[in-house]
């Protein structure tokens, strides 16, 4: 009995591995590929290892394809992503806040408006959200990919009203008998309170602002603002078939989200579910 | 002496009113709604009863964007391939995220690990690089091709087949079915242990415990991930846009790509306004469908 039971935990971590590894054998597949020559990525017979390892394609990709290196891309790829991450922050804590606890008249009202703006697809906006930045004369600048972050992202705003909500009340209350204001019991109760509900918010919206395309594909059209994925873009668009560089560009350009998910994994994990299921 | 300090009291409670503060916390959604939500769906739907380019005047034409639609083959077949890419991903997608939560619910101290691995997928797929690499990946010369043609079907290629060319990209959409999977554990958690333990006494088996216990009582969290993958789903946009070009013979030129291409390399910015505004109302359509139908089968415990 006891062998078997033993038998079973080892079976069933051989299948999780070997299916996780199947699971995230494309990553691996363009690491190694951005480690070979041209030759040994695609055909029959290639090797999963390279034969030799080719450390050239990082230098050759970093020089980009263009006038730009990757130096710029990943500038404004870092400013794009740690603007905008500070923005929803700061925005969606707020308005999460006034939402969650706040009896303003016309609160009802405002949150149904932030919902069906969350079950609202952005890409049914794009065109004449591009009209209104084309008008004002922003179109290749920073702003239309930034500004709006500041106005707070409704997903998160959910997120985080979930989260003000299973904060237990008396905590306001006691801090009112103190004689602390709305604002005070914002900043020095609910904020430091929001903290995993933060850290999940920085997370998400930093590698989905660092994973976008269309955004700057309509906004950032200069080769001065493209960001990582416009620049991984343009790359395979004029350098079509120069795997090993393009793979080692792709693998770099997943770095930093990489690197953000390693450090705040456990918070991740636990805040992703919060916001759903407790509604 | 009332009188005195009444004012300096007036303007305090003005700020401190559950009103003031409300909006002012408030308000940088308020002017995001009313700027950036309302007031370009206005202008949309103006627009998609006009023929507009960019930079010039539009100009009124009535409904003809609409019936131009209509006739639109492209229009149609676009249609068509995005309900068909929903109604094949959305489902897989939820079954194989339900499946690896159920697998990855056994307690064992590599439990975060797994799951770590397991989300990885859903953290980069949308980006460019994965793009790019499933384009390669499955690809005439790329090692899935590969492997099919090694097993007999010479000639077979994904991407030059207006029959089997979506499927990669349902793959990929498949592919990223952390948070889905994040969503339906935390569901399994709070399903009562007592509820197994009594159905397994009355002599249930494992399949009959999962249809009448664990579905039931995840049928909440089913209905809200349905909800948000259905919506992500029919804009799916990035990978049509790199893999495939919205080819071949617009096999996978799923809308949001349709509208992309019509407003922006086109420029008929009225028209695509009117197709935007055509999905807009299938999708709410569908959604609306789906929430009046949940009553029927989400259970609620209390």
């Amino acid at each position: 009995m006891r062998r078997r039971r033993i038998t079973m935990t080892v079976l069933y971590h051989l299948f999780v591995v070997a299916f996780g590894l199947l699971m995230i054998y494309p990553v691996l597949w363009m690491i190694m590929s951005s480690f070979k020559m041209k030759s040994e990525i695609l055909g029959n017979n290639v090797p999963f290892f390279p034969t030799t390892w080719v450390f050239e394609n990082y230098p050759n990709g970093w020089k980009g394809a263009g006038v730009y290196t990757f130096a710029t891309y990943f500038k404004n790829s870092f400013i794009v992503a740690g603007l905008g991450t500070l923005g929803t922050v700061i925005s969606s804590a707020m308005v999460s806040y006034a939402l969650a606890r706040v009896p303003f008249r016309g609160r009802k009202f405002w949150f149904t408006c932030m919902i069906m703006t969350m079950l609202l697809p952005g890409q049914v906006l794009m065109i004449p959200q591009y009209i209104i930045w084309n008008r004002m004369g922003l179109v290749s600048t920073f702003i239309p990919p930034i500004l709006p972050k500041f106005l707070g992202w409704p997903f998160f705003i959910y997120m985080m009203m979930q989260f003000i909500r299973g904060l237990p009340k008396e905590l306001d209350e006691a801090a009112m008998i103190d004689g602390c204001s709305k604002y005070s019991i914002f900043s020095r109760i609910v904020l430091p309170l929001l903290g995993p509900s933060i850290i999940t918010t920085i997370v998400i919206s930093f590698y989905w602002i660092w994973d976008d395309y269309m955004g700057p594909l309509l906004y950032l059209n200069k080769p001065e603002l493209y960001t990582v994925s416009l620049g991984i873009k343009n790359f395979a668009d004029v350098q079509g078939t120069n795997f090993g560089p393009m793979f080692a560009m792709s693998t770099l350009s997943l770095i930093p989200v990489f690197l953000l998910f390693l450090f705040f994994n456990r918070y991740l994990m636990e805040g992703v579910t919060a916001g759903s299921v407790k509604g | 002496m009332q009188k005195a300090a009444r004012k300096p009291m007036t303007l305090r409670a003005f700020i401190n009113h559950d009103n003031t503060v409300g909006y002012l916390f408030a308000l940088p959604f308020l002017i995001g709604f009313l700027w950036l939500t309302i007031y370009p769906m206005g202008l949309s739907l103006y627009y998609s009863f006009c023929n507009y380019k960019i930079a010039s005047t539009p100009e009124w034409i009535g409904l003809n964007n609409y019936i131009t639609l209509f006739q639109d083959e492209k229009f149609g077949r676009s249609l068509l391939v995005t309900i068909q890419y929903v109604a094949i991903g959305v489902p897989l997608k939820l079954i194989f995220a339900l499946l690896v939560a159920m697998l990855l619910t056994r307690p064992t101290r590599l439990q975060g690990f797994y799951r770590a691995i397991y989300y990885i997928p859903s953290l980069i797929g949308g980006s460019v690089a994965v793009a790019l690499v499933w384009k390669q990946l499955f690809g005439s010369r790329g090692p899935i091709v590969t492997l099919i043609k090694g097993m007999g079907a010479t000639g077979f290629n994904f991407f030059g087949n207006s029959t089997w060319a979506f499927l990669p990209l349902v793959l990929c959409n498949a592919w990223q079915f952390g948070s889905s999977m994040l969503i339906f554990a935390s569901g399994l958690k709070q399903i009562p242990k007592d509820y197994y333990e009594a159905s397994e006494i009355d002599g249930a088996g494992a399949v009959k415990r999962f249809f009448s216990i664990t579905l039931p009582c995840l049928s909440p969290i089913i209905l809200f991930n349905l909800i948000m993958q259905l919506i992500s789903g029919f804009m799916t946009f990035t990978q049509a846009q790199i893999i495939t070009q919205g080819g071949p013979n617009y096999a996978t030129n799923y809308i949001a790509l349709n509208i992309f291409t019509e407003g922006f390399a086109y420029s008929h910015m009225g028209y695509a306004c009117a197709q935007s505004w055509v999905m807009l109302l299938i999708m709410a359509a569908i959604t609306g469908i789906i929430f009046k139908t949940s009553s029927s089968w989400t259970f609620y415990e209390n």
